[in-house]
């Protein structure tokens, strides 16, 4: 982190960026939150640790849009949703100074307090420099400990590698935390009867409460303005109205980010009532890569997405029926 | 609030017997903003134009809903008439009453239900309908005709001489096509050659007419009326305006294994070659695979021979970019690859050949000099067995389910030629029908079997052995006479399935012309418009629509042409419309829609916008509307739903949805 810190005050103090975007502390010991330095003293308040799962990408967005560069803290898997939002046109390259930052598996609190770890007052074991095997808590009842993997998110144990795909400079470790299948839940639910399916998504999604927690942060989710916010659609915020729009809500932003999502999982990190949501999108991404061939969105910022690129060799429906 | 009035046909009895039309005027008087209904016998008679006329005009309606037939049918009459009753022809509404309802339903209480809900999601569409104004474009008064065949000659002919610029662009190095390889037609039995020869001197000398030559069509893009299109002129590695087309490079040439296209692949030509004598142009081409220079660098004896000096080892491939108002697809056919017909043992024997090659074997220029025999040893036969419908009327995945239409004919020319020249030859025929509609057709047959005694049964060959004696040992089955036949003969003809020649697919995919299940392109109207593909501008001649004879060719050729004169004729069209639009203020620049596009129609610009008074350059899809042709694909691969279709938006579709779900 030190590192980080120093190398980010050189490039502001050198005019080379206008502004970092980082995490700082939160109110807590683990919940840091994005934020924007602009001042070389302001980075003391400058952290990274393995709490950091926040996706900094969707913001350069407006970053973009500002005066300057701005220097932005990409994980390797949030380099995914850099590349693929410049394949939209929604951020600037040019507007950006990428330093892609070290990952060793990024920590689902909830996951700590499922184990019975409560009252936490500090959190050690969760720096870059450390080595990540076990976390150990300060808690108001003793001292806590657990392995680091029992706390990962979701999403890291289905890491896509440690390899930044695009960047301007490297600070830190990485490490393929990968120790799952990435379709496994997605199978299991492919194999459950109608009734089956729909009793899990009800189960689900009935615990949804609309606060677009997941669309807000999603980069795929990127428009300027949301069809559910828009009183040019008949989609406009029907929240709760009953729970059919709720599920229609899910189903559509998944549709809407089909073939563009990353499989970043911010949108099950952020979910308050712990919704898998990532589940939609994946079951996407299965499909794309069975019907058109292995695909990861933002790998790169040329190839063509398989769902929205019209080719002379689509597919006509009689041709995927049958010859 | 629109005023819309409903009119609800009767059509004879072809609604009215199922649907209870009275019952549908006065339930969609309920129904928002109708101020008027009325039914009437037939709504596309003038008298029924006039109740429309009157009532947009008494009413000051704003929007009318016809409840008739597909709108295929009758639209344009109904928005004509409201047009000159005043009315926007957009604000018309067809509710499909008879395909989609009377037709299908035998029920009157049912059939009556769903005409009105029919009718109510029209009736929710005009609604939101607004007054559209069509744009104009401009024609090029040129025609492409992609294939050199018969059919692409005579539709080059027939524009050509209606005073029109016609360009045939052929990918073989001579126009000709198909039938410059066959000997003899039927049921006339003139030599092919004779009667297509002087059509393809016309088109050569025509001065309307240019023809491209060993090219091929490689990118085509625009629309209706202005084609651009990119021709890839391959290199010759002859110089075709100083060739004299005396022959001597041919003669000279020591590469002679390159097996003869023209003469399917039954003996060799040269590496610089030209298909066959008549060819037009008479400029060879150098077959760079096969030419020892161009493999090894050494020889040149073309060039050392060459008087004219026409030979030229540099030549490049050649882009052509040129404008057309009209395109006329005549890309032809082809026989079905055997392989999966081992049982006829094609592949093993060499006297297995298909009718094609028999076409060949009997023609003077071909590679026996017309003289029937054997290919494996030279020997005349004795016994020839035809097997019809080789591959087409198929049940299966092995072969074609259709009918190729042609086989039964030639094959009664090819055993009524053989027993004229070769008496002692005995012909005997398998098939599963005779098929001979045609004016002459069936005469024809039966002069092959009364007066030349070709032996006709009825029954399938099951399997064709190759003997040691080189004899191949047929086993059929008689269905009439119930018995199964053993039969040594010398030679078996397979009467092979035709099929659209291969690179048809790719010309379709590029005039975005859609084709079916077996490749042949779709005609816009099975029955209507036969010669139209549904890509407006597009025209088809010939087998690539679909099985055909030489004189049916002929005729479809003379109809493409005319439907392509009819729009050549014209300085400007309408364009239609509904094209789609991008909201400014929602679009995100991201280029879904532009890459989902297949016309090109979609391009960016940045646009300053004024967004709730936010104020910046904004990167905003903008649709070319003469190039867009409202498929709507962009309407729904756009995330923000910023773009849309004027005419079918997004909300009057789903307004149609809930009208039908209420």
């Amino acid at each position: 982190m030190q590192e980080l810190i120093s190398r980010a005050k050189e490039l502001l103090e050198n005019g080379t960026v206008a502004r970092v975007l980082g995490w700082k502390a939160g109110d807590l010991p683990y919940n840091p939150e994005p934020a924007f330095f602009t001042q070389a003293e302001e980075l003391k308040d400058f952290v990274y640790n393995g709490f950091c799962g926040a996706n900094l990408s969707k913001y350069m967005i407006e970053a973009s849009k500002l005066e300057g560069k701005t220097l932005v803290c990409l994980k390797p898997c949030d380099t995914y949703s850099f590349n693929q939002l410049i394949k939209e046109h929604r951020v600037d390259r040019e507007k950006a100074y990428i330093v892609g930052v070290g990952c060793k598996g990024k920590l689902d609190i909830e996951k700590a307090k499922k184990l019975g770890i409560k009252g936490i007052e500090s959190v050690s074991g969760a720096e870059m420099t450390d080595d990540t095997d076990t976390l150990t808590f300060q808690t108001i009842y003793g001292e806590k400990t657990c392995a680091y993997a029992d706390v990962m998110l979701e999403r890291c144990h289905v890491c896509k590698g440690k390899d930044h795909m695009v960047y301007d400079e490297l600070i830190g470790q990485s490490k393929d935390t990968k120790d799952a299948e990435r379709f496994a839940e997605v199978e299991r639910i492919e194999a459950m009867s109608p009734e089956e399916k729909f009793a899990f998504f009800q189960k689900e999604l009935s615990k949804c409460i609309r606060c677009n927690a997941c669309r807000n942060v999603c980069p795929a989710c990127s428009c300027r303005k949301c069809v559910f916010d828009s009183n040019k659609f008949d989609s406009a915020q029907k929240a709760n109205t009953d729970s059919f729009e709720e599920k229609m809500f899910h189903i559509i932003r998944a549709f809407h980010v089909a073939g563009r999502c990353t499989d970043c999982g911010e949108c099950s990190r952020v979910c308050p009532q712990g919704i898998p949501l990532h589940l939609f999108n994946r079951k996407f991404i299965k499909d794309i890569n069975e019907l058109y061939g292995e695909y990861q969105a933002g790998a790169d910022t040329e190839s063509k997405a398989p769902l929205t690129n019209f080719t002379f060799d689509d597919a006509e429906p009689s041709i995927v029926t049958k010859r | 609030m629109q005023r819309i009035g409903v009119f609800v046909c009767h059509c004879g009895s072809n609604i009215a017997a199922t649907v209870d039309v009275k019952k549908v005027v006065e339930m969609v008087q309920m129904e928002p903003g109708v101020v008027h209904a009325e039914d009437y016998q037939y709504m596309c008679s003038e008298a029924g134009q006039a109740k429309i006329a009157a009532a947009i005009q008494e009413k000051k309606l704003t929007g009318i809903v016809v409840c008739s037939c597909s709108p295929r049918m009758h639209e344009t009459t109904f928005r004509t008439a409201a047009q000159r009753a005043g009315l926007n022809p957009y604000m018309v509404e067809i509710a499909n009453i008879r395909e989609h309802c009377s037709w299908i339903h035998k029920d009157m209480e049912e059939a009556t239900k769903k005409a009105v809900i029919l009718a109510r999601a029209a009736i929710a569409k005009v609604n939101l309908n607004t007054p559209l104004k069509p744009g104009e474009s401009r024609v090029t008064k040129r025609a492409l005709i992609i294939g050199g065949g018969i059919a692409g000659i005579q539709t080059a002919l027939d524009i050509a001489d209606a005073g029109y610029e016609v360009d045939i662009v052929e990918k073989t190095p001579s126009i000709g096509g198909r039938m410059s390889q066959l000997d003899k037609t039927f049921p006339t039995l003139d030599c092919s050659a004779c009667i297509l020869t002087p059509k393809m001197v016309e088109a050569a000398a025509h001065e309307k007419i240019n023809i491209y030559t060993y090219s091929e069509v490689e990118k085509v893009s625009g629309f209706v009326g202005d084609f651009t299109v990119d021709i890839r002129k391959k290199a010759r590695s002859v110089d075709s305006s100083k060739c004299t087309g005396c022959g001597v490079c041919q003669e000279k040439c020591p590469s002679k294994k390159a097996p003869s296209e023209f003469n399917r692949g039954l003996n060799t030509r040269s590496a610089i070659y030209t298909p066959f004598a008549q060819a037009i142009p008479n400029v060879p081409v150098i077959d760079r695979e096969n030419c020892i220079k161009f493999k090894t660098g050494k020889c040149g004896i073309c060039a050392k021979v060459c008087q004219a000096g026409a030979i030229d080892y540099e030549q490049q491939d050649e882009i052509i970019t040129e404008k057309y108002g009209a395109i006329v697809v005549a890309t032809g056919f082809d026989t079905i690859k055997l392989d999966n017909y081992d049982e006829y043992a094609y592949n093993q024997s060499k006297d297995v050949i298909t009718s094609l090659e028999l076409e060949r074997i009997m023609n003077a220029a071909g590679p026996t000099k017309g003289h029937l025999e054997r290919l494996s040893d030279g020997k005349h036969p004795h016994e020839i067995v035809f097997i019809q419908c080789v591959g087409s009327r198929c049940s299966d995945d092995r072969g074609k389910s259709y009918c190729s239409k042609i086989c039964c004919m030639y094959t009664a020319k090819h055993a009524m030629l053989i027993r004229d020249k070769y008496p002692d030859v005995n012909v005997t025929v398998f098939y599963i029908d005779v098929r001979t509609p045609g004016k002459n057709f069936d005469e024809f047959y039966r002069r092959a079997v009364e007066e030349y005694g070709v032996n006709y049964i009825k029954g399938q060959v099951g399997k064709v052995i190759p003997q040691p004696d080189g004899k191949l040992l047929v086993q059929g089955s008689d269905l009439l006479d119930n018995k199964q036949i053993l039969k040594e003969a010398d030679m078996v003809v397979l009467a092979t399935a035709i099929e659209p020649e291969a690179s048809v697919r790719k010309i379709a995919t590029m005039l975005t012309a859609s084709i079916d299940t077996n490749n042949f392109l779709t005609e816009a109207h099975p029955k209507l418009r036969p010669v139209e593909s549904p890509t407006a501008g597009v025209f088809l001649s010939g087998v690539c629509q679909g099985p055909k004879d030489i004189p049916e060719t002929v005729s479809q050729a003379g109809a493409a042409a005319v439907k392509a004169i009819g729009l050549l004729a014209k300085d400007k069209l309408m364009t239609n419309p509904c094209t789609a639009k991008a909201d400014e203020l929602l679009c995100n620049g991201c280029s879904t829609c532009a890459n989902v596009c297949p016309y090109g129609a979609i391009s960016y610009e940045d646009v300053q916008v004024n967004d709730h008074g936010i104020r910046e350059v904004r990167r905003i899809a903008v649709v070319n509307n003469a190039l867009c042709q409202g498929c709507g694909a962009c309407t729904v691969a756009c995330p923000s739903g910023a773009m849309d279709l004027q005419g079918f938006s997004n909300r009057q579709i789903i307004a149609e949805v809930d009208a039908i779900c209420r």
